[in-house]
């Protein structure tokens, strides 16, 4: 790689030809402001915020795609710049819905944080605004346009990481707009609910569909009881709505705070998930068996399942006819626990505190769960409970549904559905008590991740997706007949469940020099070590449950299974 | 094809069209312009008339044929009679019995078509005061040609330029021969176009292409859409020159969808030469290979945009990007790219021919060759001028335009399409030339020329201008998209009488914000309609302003009564009212807006009503 030299703000520095200006003036500690800008996603240089003025040049040039050249004089805060900025802003508030007090996205808004940190007149420019109607029809994500400032990262996350392309820029000048095709409202869209354009938007215009008003109505119900069942992701990730760095993983200030909050149990979805490992590696071993079926597609996140639906509906009878574990968990709680404890199925409510957007419309198809909560959503509940989240003692999930495997938690992390099923499958083919349980090499993808495992003289081949643009790629595979696999492990969300749609927002100059999913799931691993059991198969409670109630009654198919072609 | 079938094509096709040429020639043949504004002014149907007319006067050796564009549309439809080329000027259909009854049973001139009724000397085309300054080359052989009939064009040297590039000349020295002619673009930024060459040339790639843009969005703009109309293949040949420069083995013409007709001339001009062989594998034995293929455009202004054509070419949106990467180094679909307008295609052919020196004696400092223009607004002759660079803007409205319509004192000229600027009666005598139209706040642009008469509001003429913008707008970036809407919005509150002079201020400073911090070209010159009419004109905005203050109510400051407290001075909107303390106060008539709020707030009755 050739060295550049160049003089930001009076500092010399040497950077790689292939820096711009603004990869080049963080390695001399000096982080331009950026709003659209998007590592690797999207560096159109359309906000105009990171413009700094280059010596020779009459114009401002964006920091973002601009590459360095020797010699250049890069001044990134003189105050000619630093007017420009706060002009772009101020013009950017003249066309935006400022009712910031109420605003969903309130504090963690880059351009409310820079209309402050950049001395803004939020009034000193005025004019017409822009008129749109909230699009309320997806059970996952709200649009509100009147918050939009173009910035394009929803538009090409869910092109270039997703592949789905549901949204994308219509109409001109003052008129552009970021809407579905044919002017289609979100639900009837390509649109899988994955959130991820909510993460990346830099306001208040994309925001999940909120549950929590929902939740608040059931549980002021007398006759309910209202359950919450928390997936494996979340607990290591709303410490940081509190104030925890990235990668905290704390359970028992978790499980204190929905007590707190109102529900009467707390069961784990990592608990639904060993139902989840068991069910699937049979079908596996099954499939494989009859040579039927195969690959097998790992049927637990909801995004990537529509996105099949759609794209690929020859290949749904590939798809695990396991319910996902939320649902699991919701079937075996609405049926055995509320026969358990003499409770009307009509009063046991399940609510899901999930990572994830789209369980929001997941839920809908079967009555297992009846409310879904996003990570965020939880924290604002708890907020508005009055609960001060650091000075909660620590709790336990209640049992039966509460003790879980390690299997179960690594769920929350992409090839951790594939590390389980292996854990469970590996001992059924080879009918022992396997002490390999850690597959290293299902872990760490960056995408796409192949592996072949031997069992026996089975060469089991596996695959391990995140992110829908992957999906893509080997799904095309597959149809061309490249690539033949066992089993592949989908998530809709690049790294998982760690990275959902539901998750904290993460400030995104972080993002764009971190990886933040990768530091949720390491936590994830870590405790899954620790963990006295690490094989879902030998979680007592589910074993009993199994011994007791769904093989007597014959219920393991209807409970746990679904059929992905009934509308 | 070789040389030698080329000339006897050649030859064969001019013995054919000697009447065209030859003034004793004993045929007769009737042109008839075909290109869009004749054509829609019943051009075809005069065709059919003369056709009738020839029949039923059982003429020999007259024939009618189309021609291509003349640039006089306004006086549409144009016909031409050879050998004596006598030039008639809107030509109806009861006009062609005439004419031909004049023209050709009695030899005479149909006086009563002729450009100009009262000056029956001027007959043919290069007499017409219109026509007689101007210098032809990009527009060259319009009258000569029938576009729809490639050899016409070979009679008239065409893809000779092509035989001499291909087979005597190595492609630095085509590129050397371009950059020697010192040919700038023609589509707005003049940006010499042998370095353009030359930096693709360098790249190295697989592919490389030679687009031609020919989305001319400006209003009021149609020279190249009357080059590709008159003379499709010229710009064929130029592109198959620029491939065999850079070393790109495919093409694409980006043709705005509203210009069918030239879509319709340009696919049978290049299946034609590809028929010829002069288009496709092995062009003149040679092992240069090319392809061209037309790629419609919907007609967004902003795909004239560079970096936007190339976005909308390869299907996606039209936006525009930052460079670097110029098209140069990554163009269409990432290959190395030759981006030129058809003017400045248009020129290349003759070039080559004539040789780079050639050119570069026409013209002025940097700024070779000619230009063509649209005149129009309120000017006598409106039309397609073509003009050797340099020419002052005097000339061009005053001896080619013939002045300003009905005697009208002339205020100003609008130059360089809807992002370029309005120059006053003092800079009439500006050469246009890149640099001085860059050093004074205005663009060449693609050539529009829109004058300006005394009745025309300057203000008005700045909305009109950012309307387009507005609509126009690709919206990608912040200040062009929000920008200047709200530009507009003080322009109508100022149009409105409803403005203050702070609104002048303020369109002043967004202005010169839009145009440092926008994206691309478009954006970055869209306000220069404001700013070159707050430069030249301000004095408008400001009547503007004042004139509500005359109709507004007058107050003054009774001194005796004032005690100096500032109580006034800190209600009043515009700031108008200013003194020391304990001393009385005065208030700047320029800027009072009659609203009243000091009396109002006066405790000791000290402003008045007057």
């Amino acid at each position: 790689m050739t060295k550049v030299n160049l003089i930001i703000d009076g500092v010399n520095v040497e950077a790689d030809s292939s820096d711009t200006i603004l990869t080049a003036a963080k390695k001399a500690g000096i982080i331009i402001p950026t709003l659209c800008y998007l590592k690797d996603i999207n560096n159109d240089g359309a906000c105009r915020v990171c413009v700094v003025e280059c010596k020779g040049k009459t114009n401002l040039i964006t920091a973002c795609n601009n590459p360095v050249m020797e010699g250049m004089e890069i001044e990134t805060c003189n105050p000619k710049v630093l007017e420009a900025r706060k002009t772009n802003i101020e013009l950017l508030l003249s066309n935006h819905n400022k009712n910031c007090l109420t605003c969903g996205k309130n504090l963690n808004c880059k351009l409310q944080q820079y209309s402050y940190e950049f001395g803004c007149d939020e009034n000193k420019i005025v004019g017409v605004k822009n008129n749109y109607d909230l699009d309320l029809s997806s059970p996952c994500i709200v649009r509100d346009n009147n918050k939009c400032i173009l910035c394009g990262r929803c538009v090409q996350v869910c092109k270039q990481i997703q592949a789905t392309s549901a949204i994308q820029k219509q109409k001109r000048g003052f008129q552009t707009m970021i809407n579905c095709s044919f002017d289609k409202p979100i639900k009837d869209s390509t649109c899988v609910g994955c959130g991820q354009c909510v993460l990346v938007c830099p306001t208040g215009a994309l925001l999940e569909t909120s549950n929590i008003k929902k939740v608040m109505e059931l549980m002021a119900e007398p006759n309910n009881v209202v359950i919450a069942q928390v997936a494996p992701s979340v607990r290591v990730a709303i410490n940081e709505e509190f104030g925890y760095p990235v990668g905290t993983f704390n359970e028992g200030k978790l499980v204190t705070a929905l007590k707190r909050v109102g529900f009467n149990k707390v069961f784990d979805v990592n608990v639904g998930a060993d139902f989840t490992v068991i069910e699937e590696s049979e079908e596996l071993i099954e499939r494989i068996n009859e040579n039927k079926n195969l690959p097998l597609f790992s049927s637990c996140c909801p995004a990537w399942v529509k996105y099949c639906k759609l794209h690929y509906p020859d290949y749904v009878k590939n798809l695990s006819s396991c319910k996902s574990p939320n649902e699991m968990l919701g079937a075996v709680i609405k049926n055995y626990y509320a026969k358990q404890n003499n409770i009307s199925v009509n009063n046991i409510k399940v609510v899901a505190i999930m990572p994830c957007t789209a369980k929001k419309e997941e839920i809908l198809e079967n009555n297992d769960v009846d409310a879904v909560l996003t990570t965020r959503e939880l924290a604002t509940f708890i907020k508005y409970k009055n609960l001060s989240f650091t000075h909660l003692p620590e709790s336990e999930f209640d049992n039966p549904l509460g003790e879980y495997s390690g299997a179960g938690l690594i769920f929350g992390s992409t090839g951790g559905v594939t590390e389980a099923v292996l854990r469970t499958a590996v001992d059924k083919l080879s009918k022992t008590d396997s002490s390999d349980v850690d597959f290293e090499v299902v872990r760490q993808s960056e995408g796409i991740k192949e592996t072949t495992i031997n069992v026996g003289n089975l060469k089991l081949n596996l695959c391990v997706v995140s992110g829908l643009k992957n999906a893509q790629i080997i799904m095309e595979q597959i149809k061309n007949g490249e690539k033949h696999f066992h089993f592949v492990e989908f998530m809709a969300c690049p790294g998982g469940c760690v990275n959902g749609g539901g998750q904290p927002f993460v400030d995104y100059t972080k993002i764009n020099y971190f990886d933040v999913a990768k530091q949720r799931a390491k936590a994830l691993y870590e405790n899954d070590k620790k963990s006295t059991n690490r094989k879902s198969h030998k979680n007592q409670f589910v074993n009993k449950i199994y011994k007791e109630f769904l093989i007597p009654n014959n219920l393991t198919k209807t409970l746990l299974h679904h059929n992905h072609n009934k509308k | 094809m070789t040389f030698a079938e080329l000339t006897k094509l050649k030859n064969e096709r001019l013995k054919e069209i000697d009447v065209r040429f030859n003034k004793n020639s004993l045929k007769k043949e009737i042109m008839v312009c075909s290109s869009t504004g004749c054509k829609s002014n019943h051009g075809a149907e005069i065709i059919e008339e003369f056709k009738k007319q020839i029949k039923e006067h059982n003429l020999t050796n007259v024939s009618v044929e189309k021609t291509g564009c003349f640039g006089l549309c306004a006086l549409g439809p144009i016909v031409i009679i050879y050998p004596e080329g006598t030039f008639y000027c809107r030509v109806t259909k009861s006009a062609v019995k005439e004419i031909v009854e004049q023209n050709l049973i009695k030899g005479k001139v149909a006086t009563n078509y002729l450009y100009d009724k009262a000056l029956i000397n001027q007959t043919h085309k290069n007499e017409i005061d219109f026509y007689k300054h101007q210098q032809f080359v990009a527009r060259k052989n319009s009258e000569f040609i029938n576009p729809e009939n490639i050899l016409d064009y070979i009679a008239l040297d065409g893809y000779f330029a092509l035989y001499k590039a291909l087979t005597k000349m190595q492609p630095n020295e085509v590129i050397e021969e371009i950059k020697k002619s010192g040919l700038r673009g023609r589509g707005g930024a003049g940006f010499p176009t042998g370095t353009k060459w030359e930096l693709t040339a360098k790249e190295k790639a697989n592919k490389k292409y030679v687009v031609c843009n020919a989305d001319e969005g400006d209003p009021g703009a149609f020279m190249d859409r009357s080059i590709i109309e008159s003379e499709p293949h010229k710009i064929v040949e130029a592109m198959l020159i620029a491939g065999y420069a850079v070393g790109a083995s495919g093409g694409f013409v980006y043709l705005r969808a509203e210009y069918p007709l030239a879509g319709e001339r340009l696919e049978k001009a290049i299946e034609q030469a590809r028929k010829l062989g002069l288009l496709g594998k092995n062009i003149f034995g040679t092992k240069f290979s090319f392809n061209l293929s037309i790629k419609y455009g919907a007609g967004a202004f902003v795909c004239g945009e560079e970096t936007a054509l190339m976005h909308s070419l390869e299907g996606k949106r039209g936006e525009p990007r930052t460079r670097p990467p110029y098209p140069a180094q990554q163009g269409v679909f990432g290959c190395p790219t030759v981006l030129n307008n058809v003017e400045t295609f248009a020129n290349v052919p003759t070039i080559i021919l004539n040789g780079g020196e050639w050119y570069s004696k026409i013209g002025k400092g940097t700024s070779t060759g000619t230009k063509v223009f649209a005149l129009s607004g309120k000017v006598k002759h409106t039309g397609l001028v073509e003009l050797p660079m340099g020419t002052t803007l005097r000339d061009i409205i005053f001896n080619i335009g013939g002045g300003v319509l009905n005697n009208k004192k002339f205020k100003a000229v609008q130059i360089g399409g809807p992002s370029g600027a309005c120059l006053p009666e003092s800079k009439l005598d500006l050469p246009v030339t890149y640099d001085d139209l860059k050093n004074n706040g205005a663009m060449m642009g693609s050539g529009g020329l829109i004058v300006l008469d005394e009745d025309s509001s300057m203000v008005e003429v700045a909305k009109f201008f950012l309307e387009f913008i507005c609509d126009e707008s690709c919206g990608k970036c912040t200040p062009c998209r929000i920008g200047n809407r709200r530009l507009l919005e003080i322009l109508n509150k100022l149009l409105a009488g409803n403005g203050t002079m702070e609104d002048i201020d303020e369109l002043e400073s967004l202005s010169y914000f839009i145009k440092e911090n926008s994206l691309c070209g478009l954006g970055q010159s869209s306000p220069n309609p404001v700013l070159s009419t707050l430069k030249y004109f301000k004095d408008e905005y400001v009547a503007l302003v004042d004139k509500q203050h005359k109709n507004a109510d007058k107050y003054v400051i009774n001194k005796e009564k004032c005690i100096g407290c500032s109580a006034c001075s800190r209600v009043c909107p515009v700031k108008c009212i200013s003194g020391e303390i304990k001393k009385p106060f005065e208030i700047n008539q320029e800027k009072c807006i009659g609203c009243g709020g000091c009396q109002k707030t006066c405790k000791f009755g000290a402003i008045e009503k007057v």
